[in-house]
């Protein structure tokens, strides 16, 4: 048995040690908006911050993450409050499946710094696939969640 | 009044206390099923309460497309509803509500109008009841914002108080009159998803997000080559593995969406039903597909385009002729490699078998052929399954197929217990349907006067229809019609020719179909046709499409060669064609008419050491009426990646029958990185509603190839451009 602190609250699991925390997360823990894409780190859609840190869980053993804060995309940050706001005024998703992830690195993005360039947020979210093609809003949505937090 | 009582609309009480505004529909018309009195069957309705709340009941499946809010709108339009009061109820998948398969880009196509008019006839059900009430005219009220007002005397009556009152009202459907264009609230506008919230929160439910009591969850092995089976399997380690609890083998099935069968691990969460299915040892009868190379077979389908092969419906004139008076002939062969759909949610479903029953939970683009395979697969009569279609995390035509909801079916009915089947991303890249290898072979010449004078058109690819007829070894005339014997030229001699090809994979349709090739291969040729005759790619094409013109038919949205060439002349315009651009970079050009709708793209790249970047992309759109305005742009914009993704790396592989691509690694995908700047513009006018969801893709590749020629000089004629060290 491990216990993992997931958004503020500590849930109880019963997982193999090598068990990805994404599994742990969605199949023990119970919380599904963290979303499995690939298993293999290469798609994003299973973003979660493990103390502030962004890391794909498909691929980080759940042990690492114990006694750590788990952030998932039911949380609410400080920056995700931005983010949201934004991908809901420019409509971003589309079929939304990927938009878990793509929150969570651009939450992410927002926490390490103060104003991306175009170039930062190549950078920082070209692990996230999204097959419906999202991107240029995506990049739009970044750049005004950071207005929107100037705004405040 | 003489009218039909079958064009009589009844409300129905609830025992909510609500009412239920009903009717069928077949495409276009609006009867109500009340003639025999007892066989009443909503296909399609619109449910109002007491405290002014409106549930629609939306029949399509959700992937992206947005028609959830779509379909909801044109109904809250006519029915002057305010959009704060509603709720959208998914469909089960059942006839009852008319077709259901949200493919082939025709939802708003051809449900635009039957919805509109369910709204406009509960609109005018609810001012006949408040025109009782007032004991005046229905002439004298309007509806406005879910409220009925009085124009005689400024009373407001809200929709809600209008539920006890509305009981008995019938109201002729013949009379009911749609919205003037003009006087649209949300139709044409940009109204906000209704799922909004729930996709920034996590909190949209998916296939792979339902959770049942006691549910298992399992992982199929199956095997390497498409329909091989199983000799024998040894479980041990598999069985060892923490969580897995049971191991079973799953026979072949047939058809078209029958399982392929293998070994099935169940355990007690995903992980451990992956896991355990890795450490399975399985001897494979590798079957009749075993030896299947796409090398080889590439060679060979290649080989056969370059020798006279079935001449088809489409062809004209004299091709020998023309190509012997011509003062230029050229020609090129063009190749695109096996593709997969890979959704960002993969292949997955929810079964419960119990008593008799079925209940299924999936991300489904078409309930009801799930509904019929499911219950013909179990042996149940189809009233005993259920299924319930969840949030499709994207779909591309996978998820049109419901082998996998009849695996989870079939596991189900074995272990008597509710299961949750997930695929992993190799299982959905090494086991799919897929999108067919084509090679295409083109000839063209060019007279004195440096008009194309003839146009020779040889296509080869495994048909989709291989999938449910076996050994159908040439292309159906659906594939055909997209794109190569409707190329939108007018040219006076034209041989088109279609080449045997075999299917050594279920071969699948994804989106925009055999538009993809089709597309590739006329644009990218047009283009090499302009080069030689020395003008200008734009102009040229716009010469080739000539005259204004019609294409009469069986077609209710016949091909209008103007409203193809207003596309390209948009698209010229916003992407500056013909301006100075920096050294390295190049524009290209592509169009194509497809699901009756007509794209025009221009793309800027440069190429510099042999590195490709896109740099620009215009997309212009004509689809007639829209509901949903940004909703057609974001499909706009995500097809161009979806195109750009078939471009820069599309490519699936099999040797020894086995595909040999595994995830997002060696099958990539394109990222936020290749992404260019884009604009799309939608063009206005009063045309009916046609296809946005797959029309925006089929320019992409070809667009970004003929650029590369204009950049390089590099004539890119296979894909991927990962193939050419360029990506």
């Amino acid at each position: 048995m491990q216990t993992l602190s997931i958004n503020g609250t500590s849930y109880t699991v019963d997982a193999p040690d090598d068990m990805p925390l994404l599994w742990a997360i969605r199949d023990l823990a119970g919380l599904t908006g963290t979303k499995f894409g690939c298993g293999v780190a290469q798609c994003g859609a299973c973003s979660v911050m493990v103390d502030g840190v962004l890391v794909k869980s498909c691929s980080t053993p759940v042990t690492t993450a114990i006694g750590k804060e788990i952030t998932t995309i039911e949380n609410t940050t400080p920056n995700m409050v931005f983010v949201r706001q934004a991908w809901k005024g420019l409509n971003v998703p589309q079929c939304g499946y990927c938009q878990s992830g793509q929150i969570i690195a651009a939450t992410a993005l927002l926490d390490a710094k103060e104003t991306p360039t175009d170039e930062d947020i190549d950078t920082a979210m070209s692990g996230n696939i999204c097959r419906c093609g999202t991107y240029v809003r995506i990049k739009k949505a970044i750049h005004e969640a950071v207005e929107l937090r100037k705004q405040v | 009044m003489n009218v039909s009582r079958r064009n009589f609309v009844k409300i129905f009480g609830l025992a909510s206390g609500g009412i239920l505004l009903g009717c069928n529909f077949s495409e276009g018309t609006i009867v109500n099923g009340l003639e025999d009195g007892v066989s009443f069957v909503p296909n399609l309705f619109v449910q109002l309460q007491k405290d002014g709340s409106l549930t629609i009941v939306v029949t399509r499946s959700e992937m992206g497309q947005g028609i959830r809010t779509s379909m909801a709108s044109a109904i809250a339009d006519e029915l002057e509803a305010d959009w704060k009061y509603v709720t959208i109820k998914q469909a089960t998948g059942d006839a009852k509500f008319g077709d259901q398969n949200t493919d082939g880009s025709r939802s708003i196509r051809t449900m635009l109008e039957p919805m509109r008019k369910m709204g406009a006839m509960a609109k005018e059900m609810l001012v006949s009841a408040a025109a009782k009430k007032w004991k005046v005219a229905t002439t004298d009220c309007k509806a406005d914002n879910h409220f009925v007002i009085n124009t005689l005397t400024n009373e407001k009556i809200f929709y809600g108080d209008l539920v006890g009152l509305a009981k008995d009202i019938a109201v002729n459907a013949d009379n009911i009159k749609l919205k003037d264009k003009k006087d649209f609230k949300y139709i044409g506008k940009g109204l906000e998803s209704f799922d909004i919230d729930a996709f920034t929160h996590g909190t949209a439910t998916y296939g792979i997000d339902v959770r049942l009591p006691n549910m298992k969850f399992a992982a199929i092995a199956r095997c390497p080559a498409t329909f091989g089976t199983v000799n024998s399997f040894d479980d041990k380690d598999a069985l060892g593995i923490k969580g897995v609890e049971k191991v079973l083998s799953l026979e072949k099935g047939s058809g078209a969406f029958g399982v392929l069968g293998g070994v099935a691990v169940i355990a007690s969460n995903t992980w451990s039903a992956f896991q355990g299915k890795n450490n399975l040892r399985i001897d494979w009868d590798m079957g009749s597909n075993g030896s299947y190379d796409t090398e080889k077979f590439k060679e060979k389908i290649i080989g056969r385009v370059q020798r006279p092969a079935k001449v088809t419906p489409g062809s004209s004139g004299n091709v020998r002729k023309a190509f012997k008076g011509a003062d230029t002939v050229i020609d090129a062969t063009y190749f695109i490699p096996h593709l997969v759909h890979t959704p960002m949610e993969v292949p997955n479903a929810t079964a419960n078998v119990k008593d008799g029953k079925c209940e299924i939970w999936a991300p489904t683009q078409d309930p009801q052929t799930a509904r019929a395979e499911v219950a013909n697969n179990l042996g149940f009569d189809k009233e005993n399954v259920t299924i319930n279609v969840t949030f499709l995390g994207g779909g591309f035509g996978r998820k049109s197929k419901p082998d996998f909801i009849v695996e989870a079916a079939l596991l189900s009915q074995k272990i008597n217990a509710p299961v949750q089947l997930v695929w992993s991303r190799e299982d959905d890249v090494q086991h799919s349907y897929y999108h067919a290898m084509s090679a295409q072979y083109l000839k063209g010449s060019i007279d004195k006067n440096g008009k194309v004078s003839g146009w020779l058109h040889r296509t080869a690819f495994p048909s989709i229809v291989s999938t449910f007829k076996p050994l159908s070894d040439y292309a159906s005339g659906f594939e055909l019609a997209q794109g190569f014997n409707n190329n939108p030229y007018e040219i006076p001699n034209v041989q088109l020719e279609n080449a045997k090809a075999e299917a050594h994979v279920r071969i699948g349709w994804m989106r925009s179909v055999c538009n993809i090739h089709h597309s590739f291969a006329v644009n990218s040729f047009a283009d090499e046709l302009a080069i030689a005759a020395g003008k200008d790619p734009v102009q040229f094409k716009l010469d080739l499409i000539g005259k204004d013109r019609i294409r009469e038919g069986r077609s209710p949205h016949p091909f209008n060669s103007a409203r193809l060439k207003n596309v390209i002349k948009e698209v010229k315009e916003m992407s500056g064609w013909g301006k100075q651009l920096p050294k390295g970079h190049g524009m290209g050009v592509a169009f194509h008419y497809s699901f009756y709708s007509y794209v025009a793209t221009i793309v800027e790249v440069s190429v510099i050491n042999n590195k490709l970047k896109i740099h620009n992309l215009y997309s212009a759109l004509d689809c007639g009426l829209y509901v949903n305005k940004d909703s057609v742009l974001n499909q706009m914009e995500g097809a161009a990646v979806f195109g750009m993704s078939i471009a820069l790396f599309g490519k699936i592989t099999a040797k020894e029958g086995a595909i040999e691509q595994h995830n997002f690694f060696d099958y990539q995908m394109a990222r936020m990185k290749d992404t260019p700047k884009m604009e799309v513009r939608i063009l206005d006018n009063d045309e009916k509603p046609t296809g946005v969801g797959e029309p925006g893709v089929p320019p992409i590749a070809p667009a970004i190839c003929n650029a590369i020629f204009a950049a390089s000089g590099k004539r890119i004629r296979t894909l991927p451009l990962s193939d050419h060290g360029m990506v």
